[in-house]
């Protein structure tokens, strides 16, 4: 594999880099395909043992590994005849979110995700997957207009947040925001949300007020940044690492606290080591969620949704 | 007045309950005044108008008819569910905001009447851990908002917040979503809710409820916003214009309905609970 590597990830890349050298070399002497076959044993533990002890911020930072796919990546590989929607109709098409009608297993459906952007010049266009209030404005409206032809509504979350900005502050991000929770609260058809990388804070929220929240086993989903939480708590923004720790952000952590239904398996080392073996996974788990949901009466869909926000919050009772 | 004096530093907090004759400064005019007039006065000075924070107990006083009060979820409290620790432990926390601002959590709530129309109201504490929103404060608001559906009284919330409670991690987060729900089931019932913010207003409270009122009011010169200024300034790096955030500005970019001065608002309020449920 070549492209960004993240730090804890290099030993592995450099064995396999060094097993392909070899492969090219071999031809037919033996010493050097058993050689190959034993770095080949030794690579595949390493990973293993590697993934198998992750800490809280090595998962934050595979949740933003520059490879990792985005929502356009699972667009193209779940969805069939993807046209894309602009526009929120008032002041600008934000390209930090991206949506539009497809066919999933032969049926309607909406979809709307955070896009960032592979290189400077894309995340130039994607603005890091940052959201300014047309963003969600425009995901709000893609939303009603999946309401009124029975569409159901397919979220992919991926930011690390609202973008702070004085345009964005001036144009009512945080009603933008507010807007979106409300509309998806009660909107009349089915909604499930997907964190396939960074859920960043009210920004992430936004697309999340679903019938399922499902999330990819190495992505997060936080309140706050560890970087942001580190500056308030430790006034110092390197503490990241311990914030990590503390915020109970990763997805096993959300299902624990019953907030994500379902943790989705990536493949070994990471969905964007094999992006088709991903996507396959997250169709078939789509598959079944949408059709339960299809199975319902609006009514309960929507009685179900209350109750699943109700509920959330640990707190004790005085009597 | 003007939102600039709102940048002062106010150390303290008006006590209800001042003894007649302790003197008080100004720290926006410089007037040295009697307390208890200050107090008398709903803490706001009586020589330039300046709003001295005001506790949340004074705050719902000074907006519901005396004596109207009773309190719902009281005994919901806080739990620990990260086992979360910084330079402190969460536990502690709850203790020292506990103590200082003599309130068992971030946000009071129940039933009052306003010019004798019952209504819902919650009123949320900055002294309590900068009224950060944990699961007890969603909690709290729903409850409030649920029985307010059910009787088909108008809700009020008044926010002073700086957002979600970082040492609940996610559990905060959601807390945005599930009051919103409750706020969408009072809307679809056609009962009013109406917003007032006081300073700050902020993050995930801005971000939720604040900004969702049928009537959006704030208190002159608060900081509202989705974003930390500090936030801001570190992202674009540059000085933030001046009067950036404020109550003025909001209203100027169309995000309140009103500015209105703490001696107006329960007024205000008894008008717009009343023309609202007019039928
Ligand atoms: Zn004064």
């Amino acid at each position: 594999m070549d492209g960004p590597t993240l730090e804890f990830e290099r030993p592995i890349l450099d064995l396999e880099r060094k097993i392909e050298e070899l492969k090219r070399a071999r031809g037919s002497d033996r010493k050097l395909i058993a050689e190959i076959d034993r770095l080949e044993a030794k690579a595949s533990s390493l990973l293993d043992q590697t993934f198998a002890k992750l800490t809280p911020w090595q998962q934050v930072q595979l949740s933003r590994h520059p490879a990792r796919p985005y929502t356009l990546d699972y667009v193209e590989r779940l969805t069939e005849e993807f046209v894309e929607l602009h526009g929120d109709r008032a002041f600008a098409d934000d390209e930090a979110i991206v949506g539009g009608l497809c066919y999933f297993d032969h049926q309607p459906l909406m979809v709307i995700g955070h896009q960032k952007g592979r290189n400077t010049k894309e995340n130039m266009r994607r603005n890091f997957g940052m959201p300014r209030p047309e963003g969600y404005r425009k995901a709000k409206r893609l939303m009603e207009l999946a309401e009124r032809f029975n569409v159901p509504v397919l979220t992919f979350i991926d930011t690390p947040g609202a973008y702070p900005g004085i345009g964005a502050e001036e144009r009512g991000q945080a009603e933008a925001i507010a807007k979106n929770l409300e509309v998806m609260i009660r909107l009349e058809v089915p909604i499930i949300a997907v964190v396939i990388g960074e859920g960043g804070s009210g920004g992430a929220l936004a697309l999340g007020v679903a019938d399922r929240i499902l999330m990819l086993q190495y992505s997060v989903y936080s309140v706050i940044s560890p970087e942001g939480c580190a500056s308030i708590l430790w006034k110092d923004g390197s503490k990241a690492e311990d914030a990590a720790r503390v915020l109970n952000l990763r997805a096993q952590d959300i299902k624990r606290l019953e907030i994500a239904d379902e943790v989705i398996e990536e493949p070994r080392g990471g969905a964007h080591r094999d992006v088709d073996v991903m996507a396959r996974r997250l169709q078939s788990a789509l598959a079944r969620h949408l059709s339960a949901l299809r199975a319902l009466d609006t009514e309960v869909l929507l009685a179900q949704r209350y109750e699943k926000f109700r509920r959330m919050g640990v707190w004790s009772e005085r009597t | 007045m003007a939102w600039w004096r709102r940048k002062r530093a106010v150390t303290g907090e008006v006590k209800k309950s001042v003894p007649k004759g302790v003197w008080s400064k100004c720290p926006s005019c410089g007037e040295i005044l009697v307390e208890s007039d200050i107090v008398d006065n709903r803490s706001v000075c009586p020589a330039c108008g300046y709003h001295h924070p005001l506790t949340a107990r004074d705050r719902l006083a000074s907006i519901i008819d005396k004596g109207s009060f009773v309190e719902l979820g009281m005994g919901v409290e806080p739990e620990d569910p990260l086992g979360f620790k910084d330079s402190k432990r969460y536990r502690d926390r709850i203790k020292q905001a506990k103590k200082k601002s003599g309130e068992s959590e971030a946000v009071i709530a129940g039933t009052a009447t306003i010019g004798g129309r019952p209504v819902g109201v919650g009123v949320m504490v900055f002294a309590y851990m900068g009224g950060s929103m944990g699961s007890v404060v969603g909690e709290r608001l729903t409850r409030m908002l649920e029985v307010s559906l059910e009787r088909r009284h108008p809700a009020i919330i008044c926010s002073a917040s700086g957002g979600a409670r970082m040492q609940e991690g996610i559990l905060s987060l959601m807390q945005m979503a599930k009051v919103t729900a409750a706020i969408s089931r009072l809307r679809e019932a056609g009962q009013p809710y109406i917003s007032v913010m006081h300073h700050p207003t902020t993050g995930g409270v801005a971000a939720s409820f604040s900004m969702l009122g049928d009537v959006n009011i704030a208190e002159p010169g608060a900081l509202i916003g989705f974003a930390g200024p500090r936030v801001i300034e570190q992202t674009i790096r540059q000085t933030l214009p001046e009067g950036f955030q404020r109550s003025e500005f909001l209203l100027e970019h169309g995000h309140v309905d009103m500015i209105v001065q703490r001696e107006a608002l329960r007024d205000r309020l008894d008008y717009l609970v009343r023309i609202l449920t007019h039928r």
